[in-house]
Parts: C-alpha cells; sequence; structure tokens
C-alpha cells in the first residue's frame, strides 16, 4: 500500500513540549564527535554570548523526527515504516537550540508523489519556543521503497 | 578555536578536507543520541533482510559529520545556519574495528550578507558519494 496522497497538505497539532537540556546537548555533542567547549561548558557558552550551551545544528532532527514518527504513525497515512529510507534534510536555524528551551515541533506534509514503484513524501516542521519565537525549520524527505 | 574571518575568506576557497571514522560503537551510540533505533543501523541480520549489503549507518549521522565539519571550521556550533543534503548512498559499516570511513570536503562558493558565505559539500565514502546536492550558509566571525 502507498502513502495516501490525501494527507499532502495537512498540518498536524503540535507536539508537546520538549524540553531541551544540557545532559542530551552533551550526549549528542558526543555521539557527533564535537569536542565543542559551547556543547558542554555553560560557563564557556555565556562568555560567547550564549544563555546557556549551545545544540550543534542537526541536533534539531532529535526533535523534528520526533513528530515527523508521529505523523507517519496516522493509520490512514498509509505509510510502510519498514520500506521507508531518509532522502533529503535540511535545517534554518533563526538561532541555535540551547539548554532551557522549550519547544514545540509543528509538521506539516508538503507534498506525497509517486514515482515508479516509489512514493517521496516531504514536509516541514517548524520548531518555535512555547513562547512562539522560531528558532529552526526542518524540511525531511521520507522515500518508500516499493514492496 | 575561532575560525577563519569573513574577510580572509574569497569565493572558491578551499576547505581542507578530513576523514572520519564511523565503527559499529559510533552507530550505537548516535542512535541513543539521536532517539533513532532502527535496527538496519546495528543490527546485520536485519540490515541485510530488508535488502542491504549490511549494517549502513545513520544517514543523519552523515550529516552530521559534515555539520561538524563544518562548525569545527569556522569555530562554533552556532556557525551553521542554513544546512541541507540528499542521501545518495548509504554509507556501509562492517563490524570491524575500522568500520567505514567517510572524506568530507567544502569549497566556499559565495559571500552574503551578515558575514555569511556559502558552502558546498562533497561526502565521500570509499567510491561513492554519499551526500549530494550538500550546501550550507556558514556565518563567520
Amino acid at each position: 500500500m502507498a502513502i495516501n496522497p490525501e494527507y499532502a497538505g495537512r498540518t498536524f497539532e503540535p507536539s508537546e513540549p520538549y524540553e531541551v537540556s544540557r545532559v542530551k546537548i552533551a550526549e549528542f555533542a558526543t555521539a557527533i564527535g564535537d569536542a565543542s567547549p559551547l556543547c558542554r561548558d555553560h560557563a564557556a557558552a555565556q562568555a560567547a554570548g550564549y544563555p546557556d550551551v549551545i545544540a550543534p545544528p542537526t541536533f534539531a532532527i532529535v526533535i523534528t523526527a520526533a513528530d515527523t514518527a508521529r505523523l507517519m504513525a496516522e493509520p490512514d497515512l498509509g505509510v510502510n515504516y519498514a520500506m521507508i529510507v531518509h532522502g533529503e534534510q535540511s535545517f534554518t536555524h533563526s538561532r541555535p537550540l540551547h539548554a532551557g528551551d522549550v519547544v514545540v515541533a509543528q509538521s506539516t506534509i508538503e507534498s506525497i508523489k509517486q514515482i515508479r514503484t516509489m512514493t517521496t513524501m516531504a514536509t516541514v516542521t517548524e520548531i518555535r519556543t512555547v513562547n512562539g519565537e522560531h528558532v529552526c525549520t526542518a524540511r525531511s524527505t521520507a522515500v518508500e521503497r516499493g514492496a | 578555536m575561532a575560525g577563519p574571518g569573513y574577510h580572509d575568506i574569497s569565493e572558491g576557497a578551499e576547505i581542507a578536507s578530513r576523514q572520519y571514522q564511523v565503527t559499529r560503537a559510533d552507530l550505537v551510540r548516535y542512535a541513543g543520541a539521536s532517539g533513532d533505533f532502527n535496527p538496519i543501523h546495528w543490527n546485520q541480520r536485519i540490515a541485510t533482510s530488508v535488502g542491504l549489503p549490511d549494517v549502513i549507518a545513520h544517514g543523519m549521522l552523515t550529516m552530521a559529520l559534515a555539520g561538524r565539519y563544518l562548525t569545527d571550521w569556522a569555530g562554533n556550533p552556532a556557525a551553521v545556519t542554513e544546512f541541507g543534503v540528499r542521501f545518495s548512498t548509504p554509507v556501509v559499516v562492517p563490524d570491524d574495528d575500522k568500520g567505514a570511513q567517510v572524506e568530507i570536503a567544502g569549497i566556499v562558493t559565495g559571500k552574503l550578507a551578515g558575514n555569511q558565505v556559502a558552502v558546498d559539500i562533497t561526502a565521500r565514502s570509499g567510491d561513492a558519494k554519499v551526500l549530494t546536492r550538500a550546501h550550507a550558509v556558514v556565518r563567520l566571525p
């Protein structure tokens, strides 16, 4: 079963608030080998002008992927998760995420296209603070391979 | 840790390429840090059952390494304001201590307002281009 094209253009409810923590930023930085003290040392981050330790740019995927996974679980969307591969990804940041941020993610399915036996689904996820400040726009294309 | 100054960089400047090693242990660590526990990134039996040659790296880990390449160059994890890639070929990670090698290189393709530069990235593992259409905007001091 291919992805239901009637979902193109659908905007989903915002996620529950996600609180960005120092521990999670440090864990993510370590996992990608980013040794910057700005990801770990509160004093160094403040000296550089940030409220708290800052996240590497692709940290936003922790928040956006959880949100797109939630929408992909919609039964009527018809995603076969086992056949999904990640096709494209982009991030546009208004500012870095930092520890202490409390953000919500909201996703829209921009397009669903059938290309031979594959279906591509492009989503855009906006990350904003609970006060409405824009932090990051993430675009992702999932590719469902044909069975 | 200060990166190159905006005024010291000209269009066409090449950023020195770097090699990154990706082992199975790195994939497990990234799975935990990112929350992406898809078994094709740690379980050979499942990876091969869906037609892959072996366990493959998370595309997002490869993108993160390219992001780190840029933020290390610029000297600040906040330097990358825009970053987009296409995942063209998976990085196959064998079950040994060496894992896979990913080579990342960049070239400055333009100077933008706000002390920012446009950068095109190439990422290879073996003979394969693992990222294509990889473009970033990086803010320099």
